[in-house]
């Protein structure tokens, strides 16, 4: 059975479900409360719940530093930070103490901690409501970083970080909250971490995307001529290589999408993977198609800023006439 | 166990003009009939531009717009109380208070376009800070850098209620406290922070005793008194001219939304808003000001009058400047010098898009 649900339909969806499955989960965060969060992704849950949905004070670093706390004591954090851009505010939290609880202690203490935070562009946000971090926290050993795209997905991946023993990152993209309705299976869903998916299968090409660059790819790729294979890598961290690899090797070109920033964005990640195991397959230089290296810029900018499915076009084209 | 007392504490509370607008000679600060006058138009003229805005907003004119009516004393009386060479360190919702330095509305308005031109600020003014209380710690900089280089001046940093709550605010009061920062701490407790009340931040009876930890200075006022927050504020930013830098905690309302992507009824009751509408700071200094005899109804309509033609050309300015918003600028304040990697970037940027408008003209 499934419903058509909206991505941020399908994330209150799978934190329900957890909760009632299983009553140390444990949703606090900004506003989750009696406002429901400010994108509504707990609208009621605290009627339903009043006993694992908490509102906090406004402290980042406070709301990531309890989960440490809760998560090794026994419960099951899922902590919301309003905006991807505040979880710096808590950032050493997340580096300095829940990712590497587990190897400071040989296993002794963990932190099955799941932080949700909205990110990204495309929705006339103030500033720093937009920003894409993603590659930053891939950079943290013992983090998991888990971007859906689609609501089937989102429900899938949630349910599957909320059961993760490891802490795990869940940036959910802005954009694509309210984008669709797309059937979501009502039971007991995951979908594995760690597992990219081929969402389009070509042979000219192979584009690797995720979150909300992966509507435009695949507009792009509706748009191409060629062939494109497109793969949702879903987890950016830790990555699957083999799928992009597979690809790679039957398709022989390579584009990446990313709204990062260029500079150290995880496209020179997956290059550099490329080179390492599939170079001799490769029949021409991968391309990037990201964001600028410049603060991500005000609303009236950042459709300039953010990669469109014509730009994805033209790297398609980039990577074929090469 | 012996237990011996070792230190107390008390706050204060401060208002000079009450809820019915009689003023209590004692605490009322001297100020000259044109300044009374003035600070009546500036908060009027707050009012209003926040209303359009939101109306703007309403109509996808603008992106998320933060109100302050409610707070217009706290802030208009806060800020006039700083000298131009004072330093201003705004949270994301003090309008009123950039009006007070003399900002020209068409820029508060760009920048709720989403344009960077609207956060290029003049003279002793820091922008708008998006991450709530980050900027406290600013103000303690620049209230250091004050008593480093002994200049006579001090700097004043907005804050919510909210934002007690982080870190970074303690961190702030205590590093000013401990260097001597010319600096003041305005808490505007406008007792929300978006759907959370004044008690689901923290369990203290006043937000001003935070300073007490700190080993500062802390007292509280009638936030929608105006003449009480520039009594308090002037007396504040004397003593931090000194090097003693003082939190106050300025009761008042947000009385409409949080921004305009919020709906308060979610959160809170219509009696607890018809009884902060009762104290509303404009209504009972126009009282005050009719009662001394400096208004009259006439004069009441014609500040308004020229405060929405004024309001009317920047709104009109405001437009002409977003018609003209040049992209690529977004390469261009990145470093003092553009490094080469990002020439390039620039130069991609501008040959890709010329090639898009190229390819458009050829379609039609
Ligand atoms: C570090 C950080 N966390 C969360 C947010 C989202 N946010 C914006 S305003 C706000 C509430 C602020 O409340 P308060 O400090 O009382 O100021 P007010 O908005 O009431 O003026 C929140 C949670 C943010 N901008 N920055």
């Amino acid at each position: 059975m499934a419903n058509e649900l909206r991505l941020v339909e399908a994330i209150r969806e799978a934190l329900a479900d957890e909760m009632a499955r299983d009553d140390s989960v444990v949703v606090y965060g900004e506003d989750v409360g009696v406002n429901g969060g400010v994108f509504r992704a707990t609208r009621d849950l605290y009627e339903e719940f009043p006993d694992q949905v908490y509102d906090t004070p406004l402290a980042e670093s406070a709301i990531l530093g309890l989960g440490v706390g809760l998560g090794a004591y026994g419960l099951v954090p899922v902590a919301e930070i309003q905006f991807a851009s505040f979880a710096f505010q808590g950032f050493h939290q997340l580096h300095q103490h829940a990712s590497r609880m587990r190897s400071r202690t040989r296993g002794a203490l963990s932190v099955p901690m799941t932080v949700r935070t909205p990110y990204g562009g495309g929705i006339r946000a103030l500033e720093l409501h937009s920003e894409s971090y993603e590659a930053g926290y891939a950079h943290v050993p013992g983090l998991k970083t888990v971007v859906p795209s689609n609501p089937a997905d989102a429900k899938g991946l949630l349910t599957a970080a909320i059961r993760d023993p490891d802490p795990v990152l869940f940036l959910e993209p802005t954009k694509r909250y309210r984008a669709s309705r797309e059937p979501v299976p009502e039971d007991d869903h995951t979908v594995p971490l760690g597992e990219a998916a081929v969402v389009r299968e070509g042979s000219d090409v192979t584009v690797v995307a995720w979150g909300a660059m992966l509507a435009e790819t695949l507009d792009a790729a509706a748009a191409s001529d060629a062939s494109a294979e497109v793969i949702d890598l879903r987890t950016v961290s830790p990555m699957d290589s083999e799928a992009i690899l597979n690809s790679v090797r039957k398709t022989g070109r390579c584009v990446v999408v990313h709204e990062a920033p260029r500079t150290g964005g995880l496209a020179a990640e997956i290059i550099a993977r490329i080179n390492d195991d599939a170079l001799y397959h490769l029949e021409a230089p991968v391309e990037r198609v990201t964001g600028y290296d410049v603060p991500f810029p005000m609303f009236a900018r950042e459709d300039a800023y953010r990669p469109d499915a014509e730009r994805i076009r033209r790297g398609i084209e980039r990577a074929l006439s090469a | 166990m012996v237990r011996d007392r070792v230190a107390e504490f008390s706050v204060e509370y401060v208002q000079a003009l009450d809820e019915e607008g009689n003023l209590d000679e004692t605490v009322a600060p001297d100020v000259s009939e044109d300044r009374l006058l003035e600070l009546y138009r500036l908060m009027r003229l707050s009012r209003r531009v926040d209303e359009r805005a939101v109306a703007l907003q309403r109509r996808g004119e603008l992106g998320t717009y933060a109100p302050g009516i409610g707070q217009e004393a706290a802030q208009v009386g806060s800020a006039v109380a700083l000298k131009p060479e004072g330093w201003m360190v705004p949270s994301f919702r003090e309008g009123a208070a950039f009006l007070t330095r003399g900002t020209p509305i068409h820029r508060l308005l760009w920048y709720s376009m989403g344009m960077e031109e609207g956060a290029e600020v003049s003279g002793a003014t820091f922008p708008p800070s998006i991450p709530v209380g980050s900027q406290a710690l600013h103000a303690a900089g620049l209230g250091w850098a004050q008593e480093i280089t002994g200049a006579d001046e001090a700097a004043l940093a907005y804050f919510g209620d909210g934002a007690t709550s982080q870190g970074d605010v303690y961190e702030a009061m205590n590093v000013a406290g401990v260097l001597d920062a010319h600096c003041v701490f305005l808490c505007q407790n406008n007792q929300w922070a978006i759907s959370v009340p004044r008690r689901g931040q923290s369990r203290a009876e006043t937000l001003a005793q935070k300073a007490v930890a700190a080993g500062i200075e802390g007292v509280q006022v009638d936030g929608n008194d105006v003449l009480g927050v520039l009594a308090v504020t002037r007396d504040a930013l004397d003593s931090a001219r000194e090097g003693d830098p003082v939190l106050i905690e300025a009761l008042t309302y947000r009385r409409s939304m949080h921004t305009t992507s919020d709906d308060p009824r979610v959160y809170r009751t219509d009696e607890e808003e018809a009884e902060w509408e009762r104290r509303d700071p404009i209504e009972r200094f126009e009282t005050y000001l009719r009662d001394e005899g400096l208004l009259d109804d006439e004069r009441v309509a014609a500040i308004g009058e020229e405060i929405e033609d004024v309001i009317a050309d920047e709104i009109d300015r405001a437009k002409e400047g977003q018609r003209q918003v040049v992209p690529a600028e977004m390469f261009d304040y990145v470093f003092a010098e553009t490094p080469p990697e990002l020439r390039r970037q620039r130069a991609a940027f501008e040959s890709e898009r010329s090639r898009a408008s190229e390819e458009v003209s050829d379609d039609g």
